[in-house]
């Protein structure tokens, strides 16, 4: 009998793309968050945070999507279904900079539009936190 | 500046979807053309990128002849013609505000390229003609002041509106250096000062003064308790200080002045950005006593700002409809009524001295026109007076903004750009 070791993919993503990964939902979900405040209560100032809360939200998920393209190209599995949690992340960062611009309209001029937006944007992170941190995301079969 | 490629591919984008409405002549006189309010992803923004003189100067129309009287100068902003013949032209650039979204920190970089690198002078210089041949000797005539740019002599009080108080020197005719430092008539408003230029003139009897206090934002996106006092003209008792509001709602009230023979207060206006091209657009109005003219809930009238939360429909029921357009984003900074001196064609109306835009793909304003009256109100299309500040591949050499009459016949205007004060005079004088 010999042993084997069919270990091909990491445990996990390593620890800055995981810090990385991790780190959009909270920033996602807080811009969502302000917005509903400044849409229920007209104070401008949460508007400004959703904007800074979804800045850190592409800085964060840029180096992530750094860090999950890099990984498809290393790992051994390079099929469609391997795809799905960078083409997450990636669609994930443009409807986020898409979101930025929004957000760079003056006052009650970016709304409905920029809290629509980071609902799909908070939603979309999350679901590619979800898959990033399965054995999909690190490279393994699903 | 030259926008990089990032920039422009989507900027043409939003251009070509918008129509491209290049044609502001819709947008002059009492009842101008106000299209539909429309942003795209994102903002319109072209600024010119300074250029040089080199030996060349405005252009001027014929029989007009234009000299730089003072250069080097520390961001010239309004002039004052004294009694004498002498010149006192503020100096100095002020604003305290923060930056809000990541937005301010880009548009921020991008509108400081089309300015003047020279620091905030602060100060006032004396500029006076010894013999009476055009050229004016330099000298300074106060220091450590606070960005001033209002200014006003009534009998021996000369008024200076800093950006944050109405400051009085003791003058003298043919003084060249003030005596001390100035006692503090009143504070203005100077929190944030976003809008911080503080305009002023006299009224006709000497008993009040008008200073112009503008918004705190474009529209109220630095937050409602930031516009206390805001986007007001108030009157000032010339002698205790004491003050009230004189008219509400104007966005950014950067000149003021009084019409001789009616003594009417008049003002131009700069009307909000981000609504596209040709809106909204910047006026001339005689200010009443107690109207309200829009900003922030609503634009020449009733026209409703749907940016404003919570809106005010009471508000934009009492507002005023402003009396002439002169286009949207020209910037109008400098108002001064003419005199038959300045010969036939510019001897009835006002000029203005127009900063130009920054908001519009295609710059508008960076010129001085006069605004032709009849009857002792605005009646026609503006006539450009003073141009080629801008050159043919859209870039500037000077930007105007205080315009001054000189009772001799000449109109003195202040280029924050150039650093300069031009003096145009009518030939036929001579």
């Amino acid at each position: 009998m010999t042993a084997t070791d069919d270990r091909t993919y990491r445990s996990g993503p390593n620890p800055f793309h995981a810090v990385m990964l991790a780190g959009t939902v909270p920033l996602f979900l807080g811009a969502t968050l302000c917005d509903y405040a400044y849409s229920t209560s007209y104070h401008v100032q949460w508007a400004t945070f959703a904007s800074w809360l979804n800045i850190g939200g592409l800085i964060f998920a840029g180096f992530a999507l750094l860090c999950a393209v890099i990984g498809f190209f290393r790992s051994s599995h390079r099929g469609a279904v391997n795809m799905i949690y960078p083409a997450l992340l990636l669609l994930t960062w443009v409807l986020g900079f898409v979101n930025s611009l929004v957000h760079a309209r003056d006052v009650w001029a970016m709304m409905p539009a920029g809290f629509a937006l980071s609902i799909v944007v908070a939603l979309l992170a999350g679901t590619a936190a979800w898959v990033g941190f399965s054995r999909l995301g690190a490279g393994g079969k699903p | 500046m030259k926008l990089s490629p990032f920039y422009v591919a989507p900027l043409s984008l939003l251009l070509l979807a918008s129509g491209a409405s290049a044609q502001q002549s819709q947008q002059y006189g009492p009842d101008p053309t106000l299209p539909e309010p429309q942003r795209g992803l994102l903002p319109d923004m072209t600024i010119p990128e300074p250029a040089e003189w080199g030996d060349e100067t405005p252009t001027v129309p014929d029989g007009y002849t234009i000299t730089a009287i003072a250069t080097d100068l520390q961001i010239p902003r309004q002039t004052l013609v004294l009694p004498n013949g002498d010149i006192l032209v503020a100096e100095g650039s002020g604003g305290n505000a923060p930056k809000l979204k990541p937005k301010d920190f880009i548009a921020g970089y991008i509108k400081s390229q089309g300015t003047t690198s020279v620091e905030s002078g602060n100060r006032l210089t004396l500029l006076r003609d010894e013999n009476g041949d055009g050229n004016y000797e330099q000298s300074v005539f106060a220091e450590d002041l606070n960005a001033p740019y209002g200014l006003a002599l009534v009998d021996n009080n000369l008024y200076v509106a800093n950006q944050d108080a109405v400051v009085r020197f003791d003058y003298e005719e043919g003084q060249t250096e003030a005596s001390g430092p100035p006692e503090e008539l009143t504070k203005l408003p100077a929190e944030i000062n976003h809008h911080w230029t503080k305009a002023m003139t006299a009224s006709a009897d000497g008993e009040f003064l008008y200073v112009g206090i503008g918004s705190n934002s474009n529209i109220t996106e630095r937050g409602m308790a930031a516009e206390v006092n805001r986007a007001e003209v108030w009157e000032i008792d010339a002698e205790t200080g004491l003050h009230r509001p004189y008219a509400t709602g104007l966005r950014n009230p950067t000149a003021l002045t009084i019409q001789p023979d009616t003594d009417q207060l008049w003002a131009v206006v700069n009307e909000r950005d981000e609504l596209g091209p040709d809106l909204v657009p910047d006026y001339l109005t005689t200010v009443q006593e107690g109207g309200f003219y829009g900003w922030p809930y609503s634009y020449w009238g009733q026209h409703v700002d749907p940016r404003v939360r919570p809106q005010d429909p009471d508000k934009v029921e009492s507002a005023i409809s402003p009396d002439y357009g002169l286009g949207s984003h020209v910037a109008p900074l400098g108002l001064a009524f003419s005199i038959p001196e300045m010969g036939d064609e510019f001897a009835e109306g006002v000029f203005i001295g127009e900063h130009g835009s920054w908001n519009r793909n295609d710059p508008v304003g960076y010129k001085v026109v006069f605004v032709p009256f009849s009857n002792g109100e605005p009646d026609g299309e503006p006539i450009d007076f003073v141009t080629g500040f801008l050159t043919d591949d859209s870039r500037t050499r000077g930007r105007p903004v205080g315009v001054t009459i000189d009772p001799d016949g000449a109109l003195i205007i202040a280029d924050d750009l150039t650093n300069a004060v031009w003096r145009v005079t009518y030939d036929g004088n001579d």
